[in-house]
């Protein structure tokens, strides 16, 4: 489990350029950088924001990588139900869903 | 001079973001009201807005997380968000870093607080400005309240950091404006982003109007984030104005808007204690 890190890629490539830049066309050149489960690591090469969410990534987090990923709050928030709906509830962190998947 | 100013309102990014999305009256009534306060903001003729966000993690991160941090910067960057999503054009924001310098000395007497001398600004306080001083001339000041990444300041912490923030604006010769933002019940970023628990959120703008010290402080965490959410930790910021401004509250506006995943609120308060509100002196 290395939420910390999941989380502070997707905070250090909100705010510098170069590496969003790589974030989004290069990932697998990002990701040694950061602790990482392969679990983490699959969720990132495949967009998989609906994994990322179950893992915990504060939504805030999230929401800036899916802007980036061309999701808009429709598609964004059914990837979300989605990714509870096939891995299961949300495992830590405040954003859990509160309704029924 | 003194507090010259004190309100309060959203920041939430689907108010620009999704604006074309909402019902046209409910929207147009929104704009009113941040105009409204735009108005008064002017008339009270400020020299610097302090504005209270609780960010996200557009600054601070888990490693280094400040309950309280406040700029004092020559100048702010915004949005870091994507200009796109958040329909907000980047801009460069004055500050004032010598105002800040002698009021984070004030506060300091009382409260903890981090310093920046770099800050770049997300959608807690872009949105607010974006409708409140449009042509960014007037210098910020921000303050973020971690209400993010726990453990969370208590709210006790919150009052005491607003009073030693009113300290502070009575230290020094110029007019300061105080604005906090954030929502009150919200789930943002979540599936469940349309909720807004309009009862709560009346009750809290209830105690806020009438500045009742007691029950702003009696919510947990644990009650807030049951009834509130998540975003509902966002009230520090709202609670941190009250301490500071003294007087009561006006609400002059409170709508849920679902598509904005908030109740979008803007609200006024007195600067002297126990005052109604009365407009800018």
């Amino acid at each position: 489990m290395s939420l910390y890190y999941l989380q502070k890629l997707l905070y250090d490539a909100n705010r510098d350029r170069a590496l969003r830049a790589r974030f989004l066309s290069d990932i697998d050149s990002v990701l040694p950088a950061y602790d990482l489960s392969e679990e983490e690591r699959r969720a990132f090469r495949d967009r998989d924001i609906g994994l990322l969410y179950v893992l915990g990534v504060n939504g805030q987090l999230l929401m800036h990588i899916s802007a980036h990923w061309g999701m808009d709050h429709i598609a964004y928030r059914a990837a979300l139900r989605a990714g509870v709906q096939r891995h299961g509830p949300v495992r830590a962190g405040l954003y859990a869903m509160t309704t029924e998947a | 001079m003194s507090l010259a100013f004190a309100g309060i309102c959203s920041h939430g990014p689907g108010i620009t973001q999704r604006a074309a999305l909402a019902d046209p009256g409910q929207l147009a009534t929104l704009h009113a009201q941040f105009a409204r306060m735009r108005i008064a903001l002017e008339a009270a003729r400020p020299d610097a807005l302090v504005i209270i966000t609780g960010e996200h993690f557009a600054n601070f991160f888990m490693d280094n997380m400040p309950a309280y941090a406040m700029g004092m910067a020559d100048y702010y960057d915004g949005p870091i968000e994507d200009e796109a999503w958040l329909q907000i054009a980047g801009a460069r924001v004055p500050g004032n870093p010598e105002l800040s310098l002698r009021m984070i000395r004030t506060i300091m007497q009382d409260v903890d607080l981090a310093y920046c001398q770099e800050w770049k600004f997300d959608h807690g306080i872009m949105v607010p400005l974006h409708f409140l001083t449009p042509d960014y001339r007037l210098p910020v000041i921000p303050v973020n309240i971690n209400c993010q990444g726990p453990p969370l300041t208590p709210l006790p912490r919150s009052w005491a950091f607003g009073q030693a923030l009113r300290c502070a604006c009575d230290a020094v010769p110029e007019r300061i404006a105080v604005i906090g933002t954030g929502g009150i019940s919200h789930w943002p970023c979540t599936p469940d982003a349309e909720n807004i628990n309009v009862e709560w959120d009346r009750e809290f703008l209830a105690r806020w109007a009438r500045n009742d010290r007691e029950a702003l402080l009696s919510y947990t965490d644990e009650d807030t984030y049951r009834d509130g959410g998540q975003g509902g930790f966002e009230i520090r910021n709202f609670i941190a104005v009250a301490a500071a401004a003294g007087g009561r509250g006006d609400v002059w506006h409170y709508e849920p808007m679902p598509i904005f995943s908030i109740g979008c609120t803007v609200a006024v308060m007195d600067t002297q204690p126990g005052a109604p509100y009365r407009g800018p002196a």
